[in-house]
């Protein structure tokens, strides 16, 4: 369902990052800019960082109020009355369809899409790869075209498809759903990874005697490591944040994903912002620890593929 | 491959000249009796007061998301691209709003537009605001709020990209171009915005198809409402197929997405090729 991510979770397919240190030592040689533009600098930046931090820190202070205090103008104190830690014990504590439960729901789905979809796209990707086509202009445009199909045209269908298999809340039918949506961009992403490995080293291979199974599994995977990862990265957060599908195919609690059910915190007549605030905290952490360490390489991978040069 | 997209695909713009819905089709007790009706389903969401509304957000919808994505990102790329101090921490906290999971985002938002006691409520109160919007129960507003929300999130995506875009232009560019007497503005409109047109030209295309079809957002924060005031096509088809269960008005509408954007892109592409400049190398 890459169209219904959030947009920027998609990568761009060329051009990002690139280091420039040569360019920077000649930065460096310049006169200082004057005080005021410097003020004006670091004053917009400042702004900007703290627009971009607010609504994550909001939540995170807030997790620690009680509901009296978040459903009260009390809700503007920037520092809790009493920090509490129940809103997290709530949250977390053991039940037959909470939190932790959709928790597991979601890491689980979210990695076998990936398995599935990254795994069934790579041969698929070879194959479009090495397979003589017009180019890397129409590449883009079957890229641009899979981002364009809406959900809305193939939500159906595949409901449909969902339905007569009679897996209708059931976790293995949302697993269908999100891999069939995921396979396009995964196809279109690991094609341009084998695009940059030479042909001349799988040549190589096959001199020194392997199958093509053998030189596509010896060779051409391990050199697109990188790219391989970031497929599955992308792959993995799209169905992470995947709220369409999840939200029809799913019907008992306890099957929900992490989207679905922390909607049910709020999408009622009692809005439990508490439990809300601490359950998006919980969540929250480890994406964004990963996501900060992972993002240099996401974008130097996405630029370059497996192979220098 | 082809099938697992095709085979829905063509399924899907079958649908769209169907009556299906809830009684006659996706019944696995019984038989699909549902039957051709042409271009009946078009017709009706043409003709219907309620799409020209919901085109119209659309339309709004999409193009202030992008220009503000744009134009914010690139301000924040073109002042990273600069030596400055706490730069790395500076483009590290701007990326946040990618890193949150977008439905927490969308979550916190939410949140923070709750009335009265949500953050923006109080806050303006106490800036001597009486009557503070109701972010999510008057329509202006909610379109305001969700807005709001997608810029947030949509702006370190577009930086990035711009920033490994300005990062790429050959700096010898501008210093010839300072030698010759050009000043700071001739120079980012004769050096860098022209080196930087490929990227964008990619960039924004991705950003318009991606903020067309963009669901979570909108349906996360104010659910399309109050009324029909924030639906968005992606979100109307969504409606109709699982809240109505039409199923063919439904795909009718995924049918005309799909036409809308490969019209536009078609559109797009000319335009910018037009413009000067092979962009698609």
């Amino acid at each position: 369902m890459s169209s219904t991510g959030a947009a920027p979770e998609l990568p761009l397919p060329a051009e990002a990052g690139v280091a420039a240190p040569a360019r920077a030592t000649r930065r460096r040689r310049k006169r200082g800019r004057p005080w005021h533009m410097s003020l004006l600098l670091h004053g917009s930046l400042v702004l900007a960082t703290i627009i971009a931090i607010f609504p994550v820190f909001w939540i995170a202070i807030s997790s620690f109020k009680s509901r009296e205090e978040i459903q009260s103008s009390a809700t503007l104190n920037v520092w809790p009355d009493t920090w509490l830690w129940s809103n997290y014990s709530n949250v977390v504590k053991a039940n037959d369809y909470g939190f932790l439960r959709w928790f597991g729901n979601s890491i689980l789905i979210a990695l076998l899409t990936v398995v599935v979809g990254v795994f069934l796209s790579a041969t698929a990707g070879y194959a479009l790869s090495r397979y003589r086509f017009p180019g890397y202009r129409s590449a883009l445009n079957s890229f641009l075209i899979t981002q364009m199909f809406p959900a809305a045209i193939l939500m159906v269908p595949i409901y449909q498809i969902i339905t007569s298999l009679k897996l209708v809340d059931s976790n293995f039918g949302l697993l269908l759903a999100l891999a069939s949506t995921a396979v396009p961009f995964c196809v279109w992403m690991l094609k341009g990874y084998f695009d940059t490995i030479p042909i001349s080293i799988e040549e190589a291979g096959k001199l020194d005697g392997l199958t093509p199974f053998g030189t596509f599994w010896r060779i051409v995977m391990p050199l697109s490591l990188p790219g391989l990862a970031v497929t599955c990265f992308y792959t993995f957060i799209t169905a992470w944040n995947e709220v369409a599908f999840a939200n029809i195919i799913l019907l008992s609690p306890e099957k929900y994903t992490l989207p679905v059910g922390l909607r049910t915190y709020v999408f009622q007549f009692d809005q439990a912002w508490e439990k809300l605030t601490a359950g998006a905290i919980i969540v929250t952490i480890p994406a964004v620890l990963v996501f900060l360490f992972a993002q240099r390489y996401l974008v130097s991978g996405l630029t370059r593929g497996g192979v220098k040069g | 491959m082809g099938l697992l997209v095709l085979y829905p695909l063509a399924r899907g713009v079958y649908y769209s000249f169907t009556d299906a819905n809830q009684y006659n089709a996706l019944n696995p007790l019984q038989p699909s009796t549902y039957k051709w009706v042409g271009l009946d389903n078009y017709t009706q969401i043409l003709g219907s007061q309620e799409f020209r509304s919901v085109l119209g957000f659309t339309a709004a919808w999409t193009f202030v998301n992008v220009f503000f994505h744009f134009t914010i990102g690139l301000a924040l790329a073109l002042a990273l691209n600069r030596t400055l101090r706490f730069r790395g921490w500076y483009r590290m906290l701007l990326l946040v709003p990618w890193a949150v999971p977008s439905f927490i985002s969308a979550f916190a938002w939410r949140f923070m537009f709750n009335n009265p006691y949500g953050f923006l409520d109080q806050f303006l109160m106490k800036l001597g605001w009486d009557v503070p919007p109701a972010f999510l129960g008057d329509p202006t507003w909610a379109k305001v709020a969700v807005i709001m929300t997608n810029v947030w999130l949509g702006v370190p995506f577009m930086m990035v990209a711009l920033l490994g875009g300005l990062q790429a232009i050959d700096s010898d560019l501008l210093d010839a171009a300072s030698v010759d007497g050009a000043n700071a503005w001739q120079r980012f409109w004769a050096v860098t915005m022209p080196a930087l047109r490929p990227v964008a030209a990619t960039v924004i295309l991705l950003g318009l198809i991606w903020t067309f079809n963009m669901f979570n957002v909108i349906y996360l924060v104010t659910g399309g409402g109050p009324g029909t005031s924030t639906q968005i096509l992606a979100t109307s088809a969504y409606l109709n197929a699982f809240d109505f269960k039409l199923y063919g008005v439904a795909t009718s509408y995924g049918v005309l997405i799909l036409s809308i954007l490969l019209v536009f892109s078609q559109f797009y592409r000319w335009s910018v090729r037009r413009m000067g400049e092979e962009t698609w190398s």
